[in-house]
């Protein structure tokens, strides 16, 4: 099986969607010529030309209500962002007019918002963040955060096939960090369905994108001391996998959320209680939050250090949890 | 007695003096990334090619006006007498920085010396600056706002959303757009309606019916003229025009962002890096604004040789001073990180 960065095998699902499905078309700043601010799309305009990657103003706005429009039209648009920070430029669309298309009059909007998010790049305050919880509060969007590359192209696959609205945040910390086999053929990941990042019986840590390695690193040094965690890579915030956060939780009965996004409306306080109402009498133990700090991303270095949840920090709530 | 916007010798070898501490400040910036390694994080844009628009514009302004650009952002300060020093540990993002190391190269801001502050996404700051023009109107304090964006920024809703509402209300604002001719990487033949039409892109402001003129931004003293019936007129409370300054950018959109421990770098100019049109890039830096105004200014006897020399040494020793004291003040302490969220 060929080995592929994250980064790669999204190029390779929507290159393969492409080849597909002629409906399907790339538009976004810089995307042609260029090949994308961070290449995703090089090579693109060679393979199908101006007209199916489509090069744009620097108009967000607009990028994403064409792409509206041209999805209610029997189109399949996979509008690119150079940085998911963009995104409120077109939040009117994005909330407003795309997330309730289809619960307005029925129509199916096809359209893909992807691009790169999240920290650890000392990128600052408009290049670090991760804005998922934003859209996963407006109901009508699906909202995708692959963690590795086999992942990435499936999931981006089953996105643009999929008739709803899906905004895909690529981290870009794993773009060309993660590397691994990935099959040159044609599969999807489903939405909606969490992954078993690693077995374990002690505690569990549910997860998603680059923190699921930030909870591997930490799995492996906790393992010496004879704690196994075991990992659950959400892969999809909305839908979310009920199903596999309270089944980890009825094994392992205590639990630790990690996200890179901010601690205050960040998704382990929708999963802690979804816990509640799905598991509460299996938990054996507080549910443990580790997250960002309330704060923008500092653009400092040691800051932004300060600022990411880090393995340190997960070894020491689980043998905490552990010893409750 | 002078003509009304006439530039006096003094004048002109000021402008020349800024021009070269703006080309200094930025090909230190630029350097960095060779000589220290990793020390630029975040993303870094530099305005050499801009400074004529630059000095050009802002020499027209009285001593309270404001300036208020985008996130290419390093020049207009060091016209406005903000210190090297503050600025570069800011690129730097150390805590003897202009903003104590939070902001970064695209966020500097110095209110002190009126500069209200940056936005590191683009033609955000467009709308930013109409509202300090609406602070000036409201509390007649007679300053002109100057708002300085990319031909990039010029085709996001916060233009035409502000440069309508300055239109209405008759704000004291010149909106200075810049042609430097790529928006981040594409050319702006390829997205600019005006450019397609072969048009100038000032004609965008017939739009709001206000004035629009082009101008050649690598001539200081063209922008000047400009630039100063633009500010005239917002001063006399007739409301905003749209100068647009052609000239070309000497280096590329900005660094790479880099994943860590990979240091950031600096890529080649668009044109030769993407459209392999190095005569393009050729042709442009034969029209740099600084050489250009500097054989200017000793043809006419505005200035010597030796004059001319000692402004540039002086320059580059103040820009050398700048980066030793960033490259020597500390960076933010960690814990601080979460201290400034709110007021």
């Amino acid at each position: 099986m060929p080995q592929l960065t994250y980064l790669e095998a999204i190029r390779q699902g929507i290159w393969e969607e492409m080849e597909r499905d002629p409906t399907v078309f790339c538009i976004g700043e810089d995307i042609g010529i260029y090949g994308g601010a961070f290449k995703v799309t090089d090579g693109f305009i060679d393979r199908f030309g101006p007209e199916r990657v489509i090069d744009t103003p620097i108009a967000e706005s607009a990028i994403v209500g064409a792409a509206f429009g041209a999805s209610l039209t029997g189109m399949r648009p996979v509008a690119e962002f150079q940085f998911m920070d963009f995104l409120p430029c077109a939040f009117n669309q994005i909330v407003n007019m795309v997330a309730k298309a289809h619960y307005r009059w029925g129509a199916p909007a096809p359209l893909v918002i992807r691009g790169p998010s999240g920290g650890n790049v000392h990128g600052g305050p408009f290049h670090s963040q991760n804005p998922e919880m934003w859209f996963v509060h407006a109901p009508g969007l699906k909202v995708v955060c692959p963690a590795s590359a086999y992942d990435a192209k499936g999931l981006i696959k089953a996105s643009i096939r999929d008739n709803n609205p899906v905004i895909f945040f690529e981290h870009k910390y794993l773009y060309r960090r993660i590397k691994e086999e990935v099959p040159a053929e044609d599969y999807v990941v489903p939405l909606g369905k969490a992954r078993l990042a690693r077995e374990g019986r002690d505690l569990s840590v549910i997860t998603y994108a680059a923190m699921v390695y930030v909870a591997l690193e930490a799995a492996e040094i906790l393992a010496k001391e004879g704690i196994q965690l075991e990992i659950i890579d959400l892969r999809t915030l909305s839908p979310l996998d009920r199903e596999a956060i309270a089944q980890t939780v009825r094994k392992t009965n205590k639990v630790i959320l990690l996200h890179e996004d901010v601690r205050t409306g960040g998704i382990a306080g929708e999963i802690a209680a979804i816990i509640n109402e799905e598991a509460f009498d299996d938990l054996d133990g507080p549910i443990v939050r580790i997250t960002a700090q309330d704060s923008p991303v500092p653009f400092s270095p040691p800051q932004e250090e300060y600022f990411l949840p880090k393995v340190s920090d997960v070894v020491r709530e689980a043998r905490r949890l552990h010893a409750y | 007695m002078p003509k009304k916007h006439q530039l006096s010798k003094d004048r002109l070898v000021w402008m020349f003096t800024q021009m070269v501490r703006i080309r200094e400040f930025e090909e230190a910036v630029k350097r960095a990334f060779i000589e220290h390694p990793g020390v630029i994080r975040g993303h870094a844009h530099l305005g050499d090619g801009a400074e004529a628009s630059i000095v050009g514009s802002l020499s027209t302004r009285n001593k309270t006006d404001l300036a208020m650009p985008s996130y290419r952002c390093h020049g207009y300060p060091i016209v406005l007498g903000t210190p090297l020093r503050k600025m570069m540990a800011e690129v730097f993002g150390r805590k003897d920085g202009l903003c104590k190391g939070f902001g970064g190269s695209m966020h500097l801001a110095d209110p002190a010396h009126h500069f209200p502050g940056t936005s590191g996404i683009i033609g955000q700051s467009i709308a930013h600056a109409t509202g300090a023009a609406l602070t000036a109107q409201v509390k007649k304090t007679g300053q002109v706002v100057y708002c300085f964006f990319g031909d990039g920024a010029s085709k996001q809703g916060a233009f035409f959303e502000s440069v309508n509402m300055a239109a209405v209300w008759k704000l004291p604002i010149v909106y200075v757009l810049e042609n430097n001719q790529y928006q981040a990487y594409t050319h702006f033949s390829l997205e600019d309606a005006n450019a397609v039409a072969g048009d100038p892109l000032s004609k965008k402001a017939a739009a709001f019916s206000i004035p629009g003129v082009t101008v050649d931004g690598t001539d200081p003293v063209a922008v000047h003229k400009a630039v100063s019936k633009a500010a005239d007129r917002a001063r006399a409370g007739k409301g905003p025009s749209l100068v647009e300054t052609k000239f070309y950018r000497l280096s590329a959109h900005g660094n790479v962002i880099t994943v860590p421990p990979l240091p950031t770098q600096f890529p080649e100019h668009e044109a030769v890096a993407v459209y392999g049109n190095k005569k393009e890039f050729a042709q442009w830096k034969a029209k740099d604004p600084v050489v250009k105004f500097r054989s200017r200014l000793i043809k006419t006897r505005a200035l010597t040789e030796a004059n001319a020399k000692r402004i540039e040494d002086a320059a580059r020793a103040e820009v050398k001073d700048a980066v030793e004291f960033a490259l020597a003040s500390p960076l933010p302490a960690p814990e601080e990180a979460v201290n400034y969220v709110y007021a």
